[in-house]
């Protein structure tokens, strides 16, 4: 299968400076963040790739410069063969690429206008891209969406505060639903959800990518949750990816000292009162990260070259993995 | 260490005083903790963990109320004592770590100030003393070069690190008790592996107990000795932790289980419970979860089950009744 969405070596930088006042009068040199650095890889069409890592990683970052929130400060990023730039301009082709592609946040109380219906909320897409002119046809479909996240046409009398977390959460799933889009970009969708209701969403997520053939970029910092929606997995750190590859290998047989790091720091159910090896360090600041590999100051298997070189991505044991120690 | 419990919460009720009548939060929860025991409370949001650790430290938010029930702290009631009394057994006999490092610190002290405080406040020494002693809990909780980062505020601290700050605070006064709600829930994994590793580290060290209140079982499973899971404002189970894990004899808390993702047991779907955790205003009859249950019969739906000896656990079940 070909690839539908590519990323080539894209990076996106913030100016985090002072002020221009203050770095004039106190002298303080400007100051960039680089959130995503030379980050490239393919999603396949229908399937799931999960980005993990801790916060500050830049996963985010990558889901936003996908959907077209951030524009790369390098590197160039298609969908179904068509260049990302296109969206920020006018016309027909860049609202096609919109409708392609959406959108799934974190926050199911934040993501949804707390004055609007349900129904308006879900039916904002079909409005906006034209796609249902007539009312009664609109109201139809936004009858049908609901019932696909298991939700009563009723419900969309109802406003937001009216449902629980996981149901709001499956209203933000029709809306993003409702342009017939081919890939969802799901940025923490169950992570202020509790565990019941997670695995309500989850399950549902994957019932909806069988039957509609989507394409899932799901970012998480839950290793289970990932382990179990996902095809392929994406480790980064420091806005790099410093592990890539089939979910199976990547899990299974972790090569990055990093990957390794943070499967062994999942609590497991099944051996109550083992401890769990914690790590030491924390994640740098990436204002001024590391020499050479950034995760050499917390490595265990730290050696030679590694604060000096930067290990770049390459291909081992069917994935792709940035470690000197490990090649 | 003798068996008779440092903490004991005897069928305590919580209520909150609304417009339109009167919700019951917690409804009749009872447990004991022995001493260096830790006690974990799991439940989803709502189920009433955090308010009953809050009562317990006496920090409900009015208008929330104690209606019925006894705390005991070491045989004494301590739920209907004065402010003023309340305030010296906060801190001294029980201490605190919230979820939040950042508001549970102030901001506008340093962190060497604060805990000078602390100990000040509940132990009889100099300031020059309390200095020593906040400089050698810095240490303790693993905090690198503690004499020079005393004198910093928290904005200078990472995350993981004001939560070692939190917890150096908690154990300032060396209390009998610790009341943990959620400490490593707003951490990275990584750092909430070391958090955990400490707290045990140091309740064991100095032979504190603790109430950990938190939503994830992982944490649990390698942290506590027993769990209490809670539904709606109910102990729903209650036992020993690989029991309650490994052999579930509620129905919620086989359905919880079940809808953690493993990496072992590879399932394509998860297991779920339909519906959601019932709102306080329309809490059904008879067993709260009977809605959602898969092995409802009559009797769930009209009576009310207290806790029922169910293998090695104890459930609210009426499965369990012989």
């Amino acid at each position: 299968m070909s690839a539908f969405v590519t990323l080539n070596n894209v990076s996106k930088t913030f100016d985090v400076s002072a002020p221009w006042l203050n770095r004039v009068i106190e002298r303080k040199p400007p100051s960039y963040l680089q959130a995503v650095s030379d980050v490239s890889f393919d999603i396949r069409k229908g399937e799931t790739l999960a980005l993990v890592g801790e916060s500050g990683c830049g996963k985010s970052t990558v889901a936003r410069l996908i959907v077209g929130l951030y524009q790369p400060t390098k590197g160039m990023i298609t969908v179904d063969g068509k260049d990302m730039r296109l969206v920020d301009q006018t016309g027909e082709s860049s609202q096609a690429l919109r409708r392609k592609v959406q959108m799934i946040f974190q926050d199911p109380y934040a993501s949804l206008n707390p004055r609007w219906r349900v129904a308006d909320i879900v039916a904002e897409p079909i409005r906006t891209h034209k796609l249902l002119t007539d009312n009664a046809a609109i109201d139809k479909r936004v009858a049908e969406l609901l019932g696909y996240v298991k939700l009563t046409a009723k419900d969309g009398e109802k406003f937001p505060h009216q449902f629980s977390g996981g149901q709001r959460q499956r209203i933000s799933i029709a809306r993003a639903l409702a342009s017939n889009p081919e890939f969802l970009i799901c940025d923490e969708p169950t992570s202020a959800l509790d565990v019941s209701v997670q695995a309500q969403v989850l399950n549902l997520m994957k019932d909806l990518q069988r039957e509609m053939g989507l394409t899932y970029l799901f970012i998480s910092h839950n290793l289970q949750v990932v382990h179990h929606i996902s095809d392929r997995v994406g480790v980064m750190y420091l806005g790099r990816i410093v592990e890539i590859g089939d979910k199976k290998q990547v899990f299974g047989d972790p090569q990055h000292p990093y990957t390794r790091m943070l499967l062994d720091a999942i609590p497991d159910l099944k051996m109550t009162g083992k401890a769990r090896t914690p790590v030491a360090g924390e994640v740098p600041n990436p204002l001024n990260p590391p020499s050479g590999c950034a995760f050499n100051p917390r490595c265990p298997k730290k050696f030679g070259p590694c604060d000096k070189d930067r290990p770049q991505l390459i291909q081992f044991k069917d994935r792709q993995v940035a470690c000197h120690a490990a090649v | 260490m003798s068996n008779a419990p440092v903490l004991e919460v005897k069928d305590i009720h919580i209520e909150f005083p609304t417009r339109r009548g009167v919700l019951k939060a917690v409804d009749g929860v009872s447990f004991s903790i022995a001493p260096g025991e830790v006690l974990g409370v799991v439940g989803e949001s709502g189920a009433g963990k955090s308010l009953t650790g809050a009562a317990i430290i006496g920090l409900l938010e009015p208008p929330g109320r104690v209606a019925s029930g006894e705390i005991l702290l070491e045989g004494k009631r301590i739920d209907n004592l004065p402010y003023e009394e309340m305030r010296k057994i906060r801190g001294r006999q029980i201490g605190a770590i919230f979820q939040d490092p950042l508001t549970s610190l102030n901001p506008l002290y340093t962190v060497g100030r604060q805990l000078t405080e602390t100990i000040l406040t509940h132990l009889e020494m100099s300031r020059e003393q309390a200095l020593e002693r906040a400089i050698k809990l810095l240490e303790e909780v693993g905090i690198p070069a503690a004499r020079e980062r005393i004198e910093h505020y928290p904005h200078q601290f990472s995350g993981g690190m004001r939560q070692r700050v939190v917890i150096a605070l908690a154990l300032a006064a060396e209390p009998k008790v610790i009341i943990a709600d959620e400490p490593t829930t707003a951490l990275d994994v990584s750092i909430q592996a070391q958090i955990i590793t400490l707290l045990k580290r140091l309740c064991r060290d100095h032979g504190t107990s603790v109430m950990l209140v938190t939503h994830d079982m992982g944490v649990i499973a390698e942290t506590a000795d027993r769990v209490a899971v809670m539904y709606a404002g109910r102990v729903a189970e209650i036992g020993p932790v690989s029991e309650v894990i490994h052999n579930p004899q509620h129905p919620y808390t086989m359905g919880l289980m079940g809808s953690i993702p493993e990496f072992d047991t590879h399932r394509e779907r998860l297991i779920q419970i339909d519906g959601a955790m019932p709102r306080l205003d329309s809490i059904p009859q008879g067993c709260a979860f009977n809605p959602r249950c898969t092995q409802v019969f009559d009797r769930c739906k009209t009576e009310r089950p207290e806790l029922l000896v169910a293998g090695k656990t104890r459930a609210a079940c009426w499965l369990h009744a012989k």
